[in-house]
């Protein structure tokens, strides 16, 4: 269901609300915000601002700076593929071609049908069972070809 | 009846779950009365999921274990079966470990603060608070600890700079963002036994007058973060935390903060923005943090493994610590061995042992079978060794002598398969995709370099010397070790793997 900016704007207060005295709030503020929409609507930018007495800029400058933030919502369903050193040494390029293919999108796009985004990941801390993967924030060793295709399966993919 | 399944997210990763619902639906099944613990990982990565049952002479392990196996464990009364391993601690990869910073990962149950005691948890804190400042400062100079988040600075002397400093508030960071491929040892201690990592930050709020602490952690690690979130918790319950802790009157706080997907924030100072709600963009020092650090006040920087090794030091003394190691390289330092390897995980021992050892002795070799054809130490700012330099011992300045380094002390493994051209266009890929913008050489650099690396893919071989330029740019002209380090994984790709720079090299057969 789309959020109006009415609805944003009452939900931003209440998270802005609970950061109230943090040493350094900015991060934990966005974190929680993408934690409720799913992404940081852009609509929260001025609010946030406003609220921690910095500029627009500065904030739209931290969200971007980071990778985790997102500007528009993601797919129903993440999947993150591992891309470091680790997992290429057990063939995580390979797998990551085939999850690709199969998608029939690139890295950080999402499924025309909205199914599945998928985001590269540099190290999930796997690396004694690479290739590693993590499916909507579950975490997944020694993936290869057919294991891609049975989680997209689980998904409905 | 006392069984453990690990919770290490390693071993979730490999169906841990999966197996401590069979283990409790098959005891359910039999009316049998178990308890089932979910420790931290043994380190023997190989093997997950692996479970331990409690018995007379000690644990027995079992592994790798689906959930299809554990009615047939049952059957067999936990003795005999195709899968079991013997004794935990009668295992070659057990005995030959000196557990210091990892004596009770995996052995306890991480969120239970009274194990945690009995297993000699606290008994570094007990003595820090009979002490002053100054004296466990001395301590901890004395056992030659050194930061075990890459740089290796003497963790005594930085902590020394923050205890001399004047102010109202200081602060203890720990570094929680392991960012290296090849790296776990910060994940599975903090899965495996948070309260470590707490005592040793309190001890050192202790030693330098700080009272209050953050732990950045990753995004990436989700399960690591839940878990230390709630022994902060218990902790607190427990008196660990607080402003009467253990019932002495001192004060320390902590909370854990969770980062954004950002490798740059695991440099100390890119990570104090971003604590404070920045952009983490590396920060020029002078000054230090640790006399100008979090929001302007004194601070220690320390990697988790740094910090949760104070207790041990504490507890057993500078000299028992020092004791072990090699050279200016005191103590232990948990290796985490990865990749291509046969036997992968976490192996804690004193520094010293050659590169060779490590990897085929410890590692088995290959989970190929293939031979070994190079290991990157140190993550991706790390260089590649040939078989050739395998007799390098494991040490800081021992692996500064190979133009190498030991950084958090992860290690892949490739095998003959591997196309080193690659690895070096990757290290410039990761090192543009994320630097912090701060400086040209890097920025810059970087993109160029994955363009050079592009042309010599394509059998250019004349841009060889033009990378070897900008090797040497990023390397002097880098503010910091993001940018002045990529150079190591590409010039030592280069240097020991020329022919597959110049288009000489033949695949290896298949
Ligand atoms: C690009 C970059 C990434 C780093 N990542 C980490 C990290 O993930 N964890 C860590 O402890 N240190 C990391 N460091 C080193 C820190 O800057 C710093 O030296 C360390 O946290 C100090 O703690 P120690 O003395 O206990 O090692 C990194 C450095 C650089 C340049
Ligand atoms: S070397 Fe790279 S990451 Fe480090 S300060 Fe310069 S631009 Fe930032
Ligand atoms: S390199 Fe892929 S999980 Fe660490």
């Amino acid at each position: 269901m789309p959020l109006d900016d009415q609805d944003i704007a009452v939900r931003v207060e209440e998270i802005l609300a609970t950061h109230d005295g943090v040493e350094g709030p900015l991060l934990p503020i966005l974190h929680a915000i993408q934690e409720a929409f799913g992404y940081v609507p852009r609509a929260a930018l001025p609010q946030i601002a406003e609220g921690l007495n910095l500029s627009r800029a500065e904030v739209h400058g931290v969200m971007t700076f980071y990778h985790d933030f997102r500007e528009d919502p993601a797919g129903r369903h993440v999947l993150k593929l591992c891309r470091a050193e680790a997992c290429k040494s057990m063939g995580a390029d390979r797998v990551a071609a085939h999850a690709r293919g199969k998608l029939g999108i690139d890295w950080h796009e999402t499924t025309r049908d909205g199914t599945v985004t998928l985001e590269p990941v540099f190290c999930l801390g796997l690396c004694a069972c690479a290739p590693a993967a993590m499916i909507d924030g579950k975490v997944v060793g020694r993936i290869d070809e057919a294991r891609v295709d049975a989680l997209l399966t689980e998904v409905g993919k | 009846m006392r069984i453990y399944v690990p919770r290490d997210s390693a071993a979730k990763a490999l169906g841990a779950d999966d197996v401590a619902k069979a283990v409790q639906a098959e005891a359910a099944r039999r009316g049998l009365d178990i308890t089932l613990t979910r420790n931290g990982t043994r380190g023997m990565v190989w093997l997950e999921p692996l479970l331990e049952v409690q018995t007379e002479d000690g644990r027995r392990a079992f592994g790798p274990l689906t959930a299809a196996d554990v009615p047939a464990l049952f059957d067999a009364e936990f003795g005999d079966h195709p899968k079991a391993l013997g004794l935990t601690d009668e295992l070659p990869w057990m005995m030959g470990q000196t557990r210091l910073t990892f004596a009770r990962v995996g052995v306890i149950d991480p969120l239970d603060l009274a194990e945690y005691e009995h297993h000699g948890g606290l008994a570094g804190l007990r003595k820090a608070l009979a002490m002053t400042g100054e004296q466990i400062v001395t301590e901890v100079t004395e056992s030659g600890l050194r930061g075990r988040g890459g740089a290796g600075f003497p963790t005594g002397i930085k902590w020394k700079t923050v205890a001399g400093a004047q102010a109202e508030q200081k602060y203890i960071v720990c570094n929680a963002d392991e960012g290296d491929s090849a790296t776990f040892a910060d994940r599975m201690l903090m899965e495996g036994d948070p309260f470590t990592l707490i005592e040793g930050m309190v001890i050192a709020g202790l030693a330098t007058g700080a009272t209050k602490g953050y732990v950045y952690a990753r995004s990436e690690y989700p399960d690591a973060n839940a878990v230390f979130a709630e022994a902060i918790r218990v902790a607190r319950e427990g008196g660990l935390l607080g402003t009467d802790i253990l019932g002495s009157g001192k004060t320390f706080e902590m909370e854990i903060r969770i980062g954004a997907g950002a490798y740059v924030c695991g440099e100390e100072t890119s990570l104090l923005n971003s604590l404070e709600g920045k952009r983490g963009v590396v920060r020029a020092k002078p000054p230090l943090p640790a006399l100008e650090g979090f929001l302007g006040r004194p601070t220690v920087v320390n990697n988790v493994i740094s910090l949760a090794t104070v207790p041990v030091v504490m507890s057993h003394g500078a000299t028992f610590y020092k004791d072990f190691g090699l050279g200016r390289s005191r103590g232990t330092i948990p290796l985490q061995i990865a990749g291509n390897v046969k036997h992968g995980g976490l192996y804690e021992c004193a520094f010293g042992l050659s590169l060779g050892e490590i990897v085929e002795g410890i590692g088995g070799g290959t989970a190929s079978g293939r031979p070994v054809k190079a290991v990157q130490v140190g993550g991706p700012l790390g260089a590649y060794f040939p078989p050739a330099l395998f007799d390098t011992p494991f040490g800081y300045e021992e692996f500064a002598g190979a133009d190498g380094l030991v950084g958090h002390a992860g290690l892949t493994i490739f095998d003959d398969t591997a196309d080193m051209l690659e690895m070096a266009r990757f290290a410039m890929e990761f090192c543009a995709i994320e630097s912090c913008g701060k400086c040209t050489p890097c920025r810059i650099g970087a993109v160029r370099g994955v363009e050079t690396l592009e042309r010599i893919a394509g059998g250019d071989a004349s841009a060889i010397p033009i990378l070897t330029d900008l090797c040497n740019t990023m390397k002097f002209g880098s503010l910091c070790a993001l940018g002045g380090f990529t150079p190591y994984p590409v010039m030592s790709a280069l240097t020991h793997f020329p022919d597959e720079f110049t288009g000489t090299h033949q695949e290896a057969a298949e």
